[in-house]
């Protein structure tokens, strides 16, 4: 029985009918690790003892006759930039690379209290920084569709882990694309919240006012499951906002009549015939048929999103980043003679060059003389950004447009290209900039059998349209494809 | 020199809240802890870890800002300032740039008598930084983090101040309000009240401000008084010599009475403000404002010129009861109980009481005084159950133990003997075993009567009522 093959609400539902236990899930899933984790790389490190005694308990309640939580049991990978409590938290970086989580992040702490089987901690751009995974300091992370290309990023172990069948479900954070990039590369379902709606207590901030934590997993219901889990007002965070009386739970859509779809004319600029757009009308007209009401409509500033998201994201990033001196924790340079150089070396060694570029970035478009001319003109755009996506949600329920507008790359074929490489968020980075929720969710693929994803935005805090219209697309197409060859 | 030139000071007071927790975390606000045991993930900076902002001290600041005839900013902001120090764990300082929460105030000093109103510019909320111990036993430096959030004002006037003098007046008038809203135990010597101080000077007569320096460490009201002085006189003398100032920020050096050049403007920090993105817009209700409004208790300078009225104190004892708190709730705690002369109560206050406490540096609240001691004891004195020679002996008994004045004045046999046919055959006795001391009297040698008295004193073993002794000595000494 290969367990981990099964999805999350599958996984539960034998649970409950004792067709399997947890402690099988968990020996499942480790099996399945052993044998292509050294192919894919997914993750930085196992928490197997962990997974093992949250099993136990899991077990003991079920032969108990408790009733257990619908995630209980399930297998979750962690990126390794949310803290996991007495496990390493390196966000595949060197200047993290011995720091031990002394705390829980709230998500995390969620999840435990739902009995979630933690697996591990997953590879990331470093300090989420990338959209590649390949600016990890500890290895590459390859795509489980083709092992030559990239899972994307910067969630790109969360990605491929969930692809790979190395785990069920896993946690990633998306600060421009990161969960729906990777996501869409590897062919899953990704989920960017609406900003405020999922704590970011310990999650390791990059840009504070753009992150959110993810859920990613191979099916609509596992990710809305784990996202019913780990939204919520938390005292600890005090940008996220009370969202208990927002409905959560799915419906099962019979058609999508009454739903108005906006289909963006800004984000189909590129070449009409490829795969990627083929693909992205193929899904729109399916929603046509299906009932919904197809629009044309315009957002003009999305041709700002670039730079307004690396302006304010970088800048945000330098002060975040500011902390990792060498004086508390992380690394510290061996051979230094004051702390100005201590701070100076710790960091220049610590820090690898994505890194450094964008903390150069951030700290240049914060520096007096250069502010008004970048920080307060991407904080005026970002305004008009929100004042088009306003607008828009005036006539429509749901924006559709491409994830992203390639395949998954090759290893090493963008690493020096930044500007392809930053370019490649043109269609995510809009979500996270008005603060709205976007799903990717997989809807063909290439001519080389590479996932292609279709993104679906929605209005603040409408994150059970998204998941209705997914889940039905889901059900008409018989489940996603999920085919991998490893 | 120097008189040909007006000194132009503002000043940057930090007054640590007394608020139960830090700024931004659940962890205790204390001073004096063992080293670096009052931290959490927030407050040491971990990565993933949030500020969550404590609303008592944004009340408390608007309590300040309402005492300092501010303005108040129903909506305002946080930001970040951001620079490298090792006690500064996030390397950025959680802070007010743009939108003070309290803007356009003012306060009165008074100096030698006279009035003056001194601006005050803004009052915002910011956490404090740890601190850093350099310790012979170590080679390197150590770092204490339990000062880190511990929550901040920060008090800036305008350069209103002329001489060191109005400097120190309103150092002590911003702390006296500071310890009378009850936000900040303005103890100096724990560095709760610190200041920077601006300089600069101009000729007399001109209105046009030089160059100012910017002096920082300032943790005592004579350095500040003293540090002005010191930096009136360098700019004084560079200029005198034909030279310019240059705007630099310096640091004060309390024990070797001069200041040092820190950093001169244009190397000047760049701090990089920007919104702080982890906490939401500060927004006050209406209500909000009300209730801090009504909470804020009479001002002292408007308690000073109520006791001079009421009361009938002079101003220099007003003056001297509403500088403490705890003097003035003494104050109107014995006037609550009873009818009772006031001027009796400043008396003891200022007199007997203010020299035990000095004797022995303590404070009121250290010893076991009460309002009820205080009065029973001025009545007991009154009512001349007690000479007032015993009631000093009493008030040591009033400070040191729980017992109450009539059992100390049972305790101790102090009570006074009033008793007009007791103290006849007293007196009777003792002038007739002093007939020398009645025929001198009768002579006309007066002198003679306070022997008699002091005589019968002994003879009462000092419990003979004095008042009464005198009067009956008085009649019966007379030979017709």
């Amino acid at each position: 029985m290969d367990l981990f093959k099964k999805s999350g609400t599958e996984l539960s539902c034998m649970l409950r009918s004792k067709e399997c236990s947890a402690r099988e899930i968990v020996s499942s899933i480790y099996t399945r690790i052993d044998s292509v984790e050294e192919k894919l790389g997914s993750y930085v490190s196992l928490t197997r003892d962990m997974a093992d005694k949250k099993a136990d308990i899991v077990d003991k309640k079920i032969a108990k006759g408790e009733i257990i939580s619908p995630l209980a049991g399930i297998p979750v990978g962690v990126k390794d930039n949310i803290l996991v409590k007495d496990v390493k938290n390196t966000c595949s970086s060197k200047m993290l690379e011995n720091f031990v989580a002394p705390y829980n992040s709230t998500v995390v702490e969620k999840m435990l209290d739902q009995d979630c089987l933690i697996i591990g901690k997953l590879n990331m751009d470093e300090f989420a920084m990338g959209s590649s995974t390949e600016t990890s300091y500890f290895k590459n992370t390859k795509n489980p569709h083709n092992l030559d290309c990239v899972p994307g990023g910067s969630s790109g172990g969360s990605a491929a882990s969930v692809a790979g069948y190395e785990t069920t479900v896993s946690l990633g954070s998306d600060t421009g694309g990161s969960v729906r990039q990777p996501a869409s590369y590897c062919g899953i379902v990704g989920l960017k919240p609406t900003y405020s709606s999922v704590s970011r207590y310990g999650l390791v901030s990059f840009a504070s006012s753009l992150d959110q934590i993810g859920p990613m997993g191979r099916t609509v219901k596992d990710v809305h499951l784990l996202y019913s889990t780990i939204s919520g007002y938390d005292k600890k965070d005090r940008t996220t906002v009370d969202i208990s009386n927002i409905p959560k739970e799915i419906s099962e859509l019979k058609n999508l009549s009454g739903i108005k779809v906006g289909i963006p004319s800004e984000y189909y600029l590129t070449d009409k015939n490829t795969d990627v757009i083929k693909s992205v009308e193929n899904f729109i007209k399916f929603l046509e048929k299906s009932g919904a009401e197809i629009k044309t409509v315009s957002l003009p500033n999305t041709k700002y999103s670039i730079p307004v998201y690396y302006i304010l994201s970088s800048a945000e990033a330098s002060s975040n980043l500011a902390r990792f001196d060498g004086v508390k924790y992380g690394y510290r340079a061996s051979d230094y003679t004051n702390f100005q150089d201590m701070y100076k070396k710790t960091r220049t060694e610590g820090f690898g060059e994505e890194v450094k570029t964008r903390i150069m970035l951030g700290t240049y478009v914060l520096s007096s003389g250069y502010y008004d001319e970048y920080y307060n003109r991407a904080q005026s755009m970002k305004k008009m950004m929100k004042q088009d996506f306003d607008k828009v949600f005036e006539e429509c329920d749901i924006i559709v447009t491409p994830t992203t507008t390639t395949t998954a790359f090759n290893l090493g074929e963008k690493i020096n290209a930044h500007m392809d490489m930053y370019t490649s968020d043109i269609s995510t980075a809009s979500a996270n900039i008005t603060g709205i929720p976007a799903i990717s969710i997989p809807c063909g693929r290439d001519l080389k059998g590479l996932p292609i994803g279709v993104q679906i935005m929605g209005k603040h805090f409408s994150e059970k349209l998204l998941f209705d219209v997914s889940n039905f697309y889901e059900k008409s197409i018989d489940g996603f494809d999920l085919e991998i060859k490893i | 020199m120097i008189e040909n030139y007006d000194i132009v000071i503002g000043l940057e007071i930090h007054a640590e809240l007394s608020t139960k927790t830090k700024i931004y975390c659940g962890c205790r606000n204390e001073f004096g802890l063992e080293v670096n045991t009052v931290c959490c993930p927030i407050c040491l900076g971990m990565p993933g870890a949030l500020p969550s902002l404590n609303k008592t001290v944004v009340d408390y600041a608007i309590k300040m800002g309402y005492a300092l005839n501010c303005s108040i900013n129903s909506v305002s902001k946080q930001d970040r300032k951001n620079y490298y120090y090792p006690d500064l764990p996030k390397a950025y300082q959680i802070t007010q740039d743009e939108v003070p929460l309290c803007y356009d105030g003012y306060v009165d000093i008074s100096v030698g008598g006279i009035q003056k109103r001194i601006g005050v510019t803004r009052i915002h909320i910011e956490e404090d930084a740890g601190k850093l111990i350099h310790d012979e036993s170590f080679s390197g430096t150590l770092v204490d983090f339990n000062r880190c959030g511990v929550p901040l004002i920060e008090i800036v006037s305008e350069p209103d101040m002329r001489s060191s003098k109005e400097a120190k007046s309103y150092l002590e008038t911003i702390k006296i309000i500071l310890s009378y809203m009850g936000i900040s135990d303005c103890k100096m010597q724990e560095g709760s009240l610190r200041c920077d101080v601006n300089v600069s000077v101009m000729k007399k007569g001109s209105t046009e401000y030089g160059t100012r320096c910017e002096m920082k460490n300032i943790s005592t009201f004579s350095g500040a008084v003293k540090g002005i002085e010191y930096e009136a006189r360098r700019q004084v003398d560079i200029l005198e010599s034909g030279g310019t100032i240059i705007q630099q920020t310096r640091r004060w050096d309390d024990d070797k009475g001069q200041n040092f050049l820190l950093r001169e403007k244009k190397n000047a920090d760049d701090y990089r403000y920007f919104r702080e993105p982890d906490i939401g817009k500060i927004v006050i209700t209406e209500k909000k404002l009300l209730d801090i409004k009504d909470s804020i208790p009479e001002l002292p300078n408007k308690k000073v010129l109520r006791y001079i009225k009421d009361f009938k104190l002079s101003e220099k004892d007003a003056t001297l009861i509403v500088e403490s708190l705890d003097r003035s709730f003494l104050f109107e705690s014995v006037l609550n109980i009873g009818d009772v002369n006031p001027k009796l109560i400043s008396n003891w206050i200022l007199g007997d009481i203010l020299g035990y406490l000095n004797e022995k540096s303590i404070l009121l609240d250290q010893t076991k005084i009460t309002p009820r001691k205080l009065f029973d004891l001025i009545n007991a004195i009154e009512s001349n159950i007690i000479s007032s020679s015993s009631g000093k002996i009493i008030l040591i008994d009033i400070f040191e133990t729980d017992k109450t004045v009539d059992e100390i004045i049972l305790e101790r046999s102090l009570k006074q003997n009033s008793d007009i046919d007791d103290l006849k055959n007293v007196v009777v006795n003792i002038l007739k075993v002093n007939e020398k001391s009645v025929i001198d009297y009768n002579n006309g040698k007066t002198n003679a009567l306070g022997f008699v008295i002091g005589q019968c004193m002994k003879e009462t073993k000092g419990k003979g009522n004095p008042a009464v002794l005198k009067e009956l000595v008085l009649k019966l000494i007379k030979k017709d």
